[in-house]
């Protein structure tokens, strides 16, 4: 792998850019592998590369039946965060905040993580008695989140500028600092790139058709490109959780439902942090570093694969927005897309082996791009020890049989 | 935005119902030879249709009935239940 620095660009620059090595290679399918891995977004080329670095399996395929990221890793509003209100829930996502830290080092790619900080208002004693509760279990993980009173938000958002009558009247804020925004096609390409390097075998217009089993086991997947033998496979794919695992004879917990995001045209800088009006359907806005703002709310009302979203939500969240901050009122809107959730029954991830030996599962749940190094991280544990990473350890399909569940569904859908 | 045909009040756009699930999924019948498996299957699993799905709606902003509809999950085209 060619290592990036100023030194290389310096070089390159000098050499007319003529130098540079392709990022990952285009390989033909092997006949067999000993994992193959559905899905070429974060979390499945994330999972291959470390099974390659932590585990030493390299004899790895990746299957994409698009373009690496061009699926819900390209379609999220690039926001991690870990503010969460269950004890299996809050070291997870602090674990994928902290490898998203670090991450740009170990793969020697620029993530453009942007440690903005996110504000969430409230504006009611229900939602402030459950951020207290999140703060809480969060203080016992490490992981600061608090109180902001309303002068301290006018200092960090001197563009907020509420009416006095507004319907549901801000009393005060929380306050996440480590929340961030990270540049999410650089997590795909980062993530493959340094894959490609430890001889994983990227496969991008590859798809899979068929998930062939013999005596309860898995023993590959047929393809547009022919059988591909494996040992295991392991399914991250997200939007297409129910149709893959379908393949597989399993049944999934799980809702495909749109998520929406929709940007104004780029402005100067006026907005820092990422800002949350939860008790408007949970409306959050933030600036993207190309300067548009960025407008989502939480999922569409009902199920859909249709990749684009309902209108209602649009205006709703539009107008939760301009409530708080009336001067973006002139804004244009520039683009407007939706993502596919797999949302799952309690709204947190299942990272899980199967009934069905040698194929494990990797769903998102409610949005998976925050999750995605930790997510990647486990997944690959499990994968390769065929027995869960102590993170999720209560994050298997079990917890529905058990009853144990992790209900996250009011506070994660969305971003 | 989705123009959904209520058998009472004709098509009136989405945001005055409220969707109401898979009208495919089937309660056991007899609770006591229903296993854990099952009741599991029933009460987590999905179909999660890609395509032609059956649905509970209900127009809880109109004239509040519950109705079935089939609505294709790719591209949302609904056709009314007495059509079939």
């Amino acid at each position: 792998m060619q290592r990036y620095s100023i030194f290389s660009l310096a070089r390159n620059a000098l050499t007319g850019h003529k130098n540079w090595q392709q990022v990952w290679r285009s390989p033909s399918p092997k006949k067999e592998y000993d994992v193959v891995i559905i899905g070429g977004g974060g979390h499945g080329l994330g999972a291959a590369w470390y099974l390659a670095r932590d585990h030493g399996i390299t004899n790895v395929a990746v299957v994409e039946k698009g373009w690496l990221g061009g699926g819900n890793t390209g379609r999220n509003t690039m926001t991690v965060r870990s503010n969460f209100l269950r004890e299996a829930s809050v070291p997870f996502h602090e674990k994928s905040l902290d490898l998203y830290h670090e991450l740009a080092k170990d793969l020697n790619y620029n993530l453009m993580v942007s440690e903005r900080g996110m504000i969430t208002f409230i504006q009611s004693s229900a939602v402030n008695r459950v951020q207290m509760q999140m703060a809480n279990t969060m203080h016992i993980y490490g992981a600061k989140y608090r109180m902001m009173g309303l002068d301290e938000v006018r200092r960090r958002v001197p563009i907020f500028d509420p009416p006095d009558d507004m319907r549901l009247p801000i009393h005060g804020a929380i306050h996440q600092p480590r929340a961030s925004m990270v540049r999410h096609d650089a997590v795909a390409w980062g993530f493959a790139r340094a894959a490609d390097a430890r001889g994983v075998d990227i496969l991008q217009q590859t798809e899979v058709t068929g998930i062939a089993r013999e005596n309860g086991g898995v023993t590959g997947v047929q393809t547009n490109r022919g059988f591909i033998k494996a040992k295991k496979v392991a399914m991250a794919v997200a939007g297409h959780g129910s149709v893959v695992a379908d393949m597989a004879g399993i049944r999934l917990p799980i809702v495909t439902q749109p998520l929406q995001a929709w940007v104004s045209e780029p402005i100067k800088p006026v907005l820092n942090e990422i800002i949350v009006i939860r008790s408007y359907h949970g409306t959050y806005l933030m600036q993207s570093d190309k300067g548009e703002i960025v407008i989502g709310q939480g999922a569409d009302p009902y199920p859909s694969y249709a990749q684009r979203g309902t209108i209602p939500i649009i205006e709703d969240a539009t107008a939760a927005v301009l409530e708080v901050f009336p001067s973006f009122e002139r804004l244009k809107l520039l683009r407007h897309w939706a993502g596919m959730l797999d949302m799952t029954f309690d709204g947190s991830p299942i990272i899980s082996k199967t009934d069905v030996k040698g194929f494990y599962v990797d769903v998102a749940g409610s949005g998976g791009f925050k999750t995605t190094p930790a997510a990647a991280k486990t997944f690959a544990h499990l994968i390769a020890n065929d027995e869960p990473h102590v993170l999720t350890g209560e994050l298997g399909l079990d917890r529905f049989h058990s009853g144990r569940l992790v209900p996250e569904g009011g506070v994660s859908a969305n971003h | 935005m989705l123009l959904i045909p209520c058998p009472f009040c004709g098509e009136r756009e989405e945001d005055e119902f409220v969707f109401g699930g898979d009208a495919k999924r089937e309660r056991p019948t007899d609770p006591t030879s229903t296993s854990t498996e099952q009741w599991v299957d029933y009460v987590y699993n999905s179909n999660n249709t890609k395509g032609e799905s059956l649905e509970w709606w209900w127009h809880a902003q109109g004239c509040t009935k519950w109705f079935r509809i089939t609505r294709n999950t790719v591209t949302h085209a609904i056709t009314p239940e007495s059509d079939r």
